[in-house]
């Protein structure tokens, strides 16, 4: 009997994620926004991908006599004091922000999906360790934090990186542990455990599957924090560093010309910022409403 | 839980959380990379100059030596000493709080005074115009970079329309600030009668509380938006409708009374929202607050006030934190029950 409604309760789950997958589809391909959101996510991803051969210019080729040119044919987004062309170190930077961004994102989802995970399951002592110490990450602003750490680590992408993981594992840490608490119980875990499963087979491959919605919809909306953090760092003189072309350092060296009117310099790289921060909300906005419908209209 | 043992316990586990809080400042300051005593020393330090460094700094102790210095230090209010102004850090930090201060209650009030309207708008002329309206302003002040937001105002108001004064701090550079009271210019000029620093603060003050208003605007204006729909769904309402009074006495009654109570828990974000932007904002219009400090100290590599400025901004925040849980236990008897 328990058998049978164990098999019953896993044919439903797998049920249920087929049910969302099309539901998911109707809604992207349906909604004009999230639509032109993910669309925008793919064509950034993939200039930023093919950079080297969209962008017109060499992002880093200067030119004294096309120094600060305004917006025009030829340089769609202006030329900046040494003549670079401004469009072509929009596109670059994207490479730069999007990489951080994602391999951030990638590892604080790992090391929080793990620890909340095994606090979840687990229970006990290791269930007090993790949420301290999540509890005092979390103590701090997040931004804040962030730019203390990477003033102490020194001025590096792959600090950045460090940094904004850091700050980002309670968000998977504290989701994943309530999503164990709740899976433990079911049905099919106890079966799982019935026939003889060690306890991190259990956890990571009959209990973990059912957690990936709600990780992706809280990775997609991290990710657009993850940017205007990279981005913010980056504007008050942290992390990346020139000649590498990122949008909130380029948006800082834009700041100065705004008294003398070359407004194009702070603009662009900007918009380029906003435009990306706001495919991935909007995206995760729509992956929350099918994927985890619980927390529809809580943020 | 009665409310007295909800306090205390809510009072007793901030003990926990500023201890976890000075241990990870503690790693920053001290654990982390190189030798602070190399720093100080110089390159050019003898090895045994910089065996005296380490010993004078108590660097040679065990680590539990050098944490329990730290705190004890931390208690007499040593911050350390900031390398750019050559004074002690805490110091430097009350000069500038007021100015921090002045910037943040004035951003705070321009997004209650224009989120909280927005957000009952939104939910009560739901998918109209001025819902979809609100809703784009929060999606987009969410996503727009706060630096980028006040660049972007500075352009258009002073560049182009000439009505905002250039980003240059607290009062224009030809008027000379009030007596010191409270420290927020705009207070104190009122205050002591002072009608030109009354103006001039107020105008330098316009676009950088705008640019940090709109930034906080966005979740407030959610939250309110959200929680006014579950409201006017309720039975309550449904019943005071029933009962014939006016409709702006249960909005705006009722409804909007009921649905800023959990506004209250979203206090502890948006003071997060708000330290993070003032570090930008400051930076973005000259604003001579702490936000500012701990910028010009990483323009200048001197990373001693940058860790005491994140230590002194966690403090803060776990103590909004405790002040946001107090009050939403004394006006929610239902938190007490959990």
């Amino acid at each position: 009997m328990r058998e049978t409604s164990a098999m019953a309760e896993a044919v439903v789950l797998r049920r249920e994620r087929a049910r969302r997958a099309r539901l998911l589809w109707r809604r992207l391909t349906k909604d004009r926004l999230s639509l032109a959101a993910g669309g925008a996510i793919v064509a950034i991803m993939l200039a930023a991908l093919a950079a080297p051969w969209l962008a017109p210019y060499d992002p880093d080729a200067t030119s004294a006599s096309d120094a600060l040119q305004r917006v025009s044919l030829r340089h769609w987004m202006g030329t900046d004091v040494y003549g670079r062309d401004l469009l072509s170190r929009v596109i670059h930077a994207a490479r730069v922000d999007l990489l951080v961004a994602l391999t951030a994102t990638a590892v604080a989802l790992t090391w929080g999906a793990f620890l909340g995970a095994v606090a979840g399951y687990r229970g006990g002592w290791m269930d007090q360790l993790v949420m301290r110490l999540v509890d005092t990450i979390m103590a701090f602003p997040a931004f804040i934090l962030t730019m203390g750490i990477t003033a102490t680590l020194g001025n590096s992408t792959l600090n950045v990186v460090v940094a904004i993981a850091i700050t980002h594992v309670p968000i998977y840490a504290r989701l994943l542990r309530g999503e164990m608490l709740k899976a433990r119980e079911m049905e099919y875990a106890e079966a799982a455990r019935t026939v003889g499963n060690r306890p991190a087979r259990i956890v990571f491959f009959h209990l973990l599957p059912n957690c990936v919605p709600p990780l992706i919809v809280q990775a997609t909306l991290a990710m657009g924090f993850a940017i205007l953090t990279v981005a913010a760092l980056s504007f008050i003189g942290l992390g990346i560093q020139p000649p590498q072309s990122e949008w909130g350092y380029m948006t800082a060296e834009g700041a100065g010309y705004i008294v003398s009117g070359e407004w194009w310099l702070f603009l662009f790289p900007g918009v380029a910022i906003m435009v990306t921060v706001l495919a991935f909300n909007l995206i995760g906005d729509a992956l929350r409403d099918v994927l985890d419908p619980r927390m529809r209209g809580v943020r | 839980m009665g409310l007295g043992r909800y306090l205390v316990h809510r009072l007793l586990l901030v003990i926990p959380t500023l201890f976890g809080v000075t241990l990870i400042t503690f790693a920053l300051t001290y654990l982390l990379p190189g030798n602070p005593a190399l720093v100080k020393a110089g390159p050019l330090a003898t090895p045994e100059y910089l065996a005296e460094m380490e010993r004078k700094m108590g660097l040679d102790q065990p680590v539990h030596v050098q944490y329990w210095r730290y705190l004890r230090g931390l208690l007499r209010g040593d911050l350390g000493e900031s390398a750019t102004t050559g004074r002690p850090v805490l110091e430097d930090f009350f000069q500038r709080i007021p100015a921090t201060l002045e910037l943040t209650l004035a951003s705070l009030l321009i997004a209650a005074a224009i989120g909280i309207p927005l957000g009952v708008l939104s939910a009560v002329y739901r998918d109209t115009p001025v819902d979809h309206l609100s809703r784009l302003a929060g999606v987009a002040g969410v996503a727009m970079p706060t630096f980028w937001t006040g660049l972007l105002l500075l352009f258009v108001f002073f560049y182009l329309l000439g009505v905002a004064p250039p980003p240059l701090g607290r009062l224009s550079p030809d008027v000379s600030p009030p007596g010191r009271i409270t420290g927020l210019y705009v207070v104190d000029a009122l205050l002591t009668g002072n009608r030109r620093a009354v103006v001039s603060s107020l105008y330098q003050l316009m676009l950088p509380a705008a640019t940090l208003g709109f930034a906080v605007m966005a979740p407030l204006t959610r939250m309110v938006r959200a929680t006014m729909l579950e409201i006017l769904e309720s039975d309550f309402i449904k019943a005071a409708w029933a009962a014939g009074i006016p409709p702006s006495r249960i909005i705006y009654g009722d409804a909007l009374r009921n649905a800023l109570i959990p506004v209250i828990t979203l206090l502890g974000v948006i003071f997060g929202f708000l330290m993070a932007g003032n570090v930008v904002v400051e930076m973005v219009f000259a604003w001579p607050g702490i936000g500012n400090y701990a910028v010009t100290s990483l323009m200048s590599k001197d990373s001693g006030p940058i860790q005491s400025f994140v230590l002194f901004v966690a403090v803060v925040y776990v103590l909004v934190n405790l002040v946001v849980d107090v009050v939403y236990g004394l006006v929610d008897p239902r938190i007490r029950l959990r």
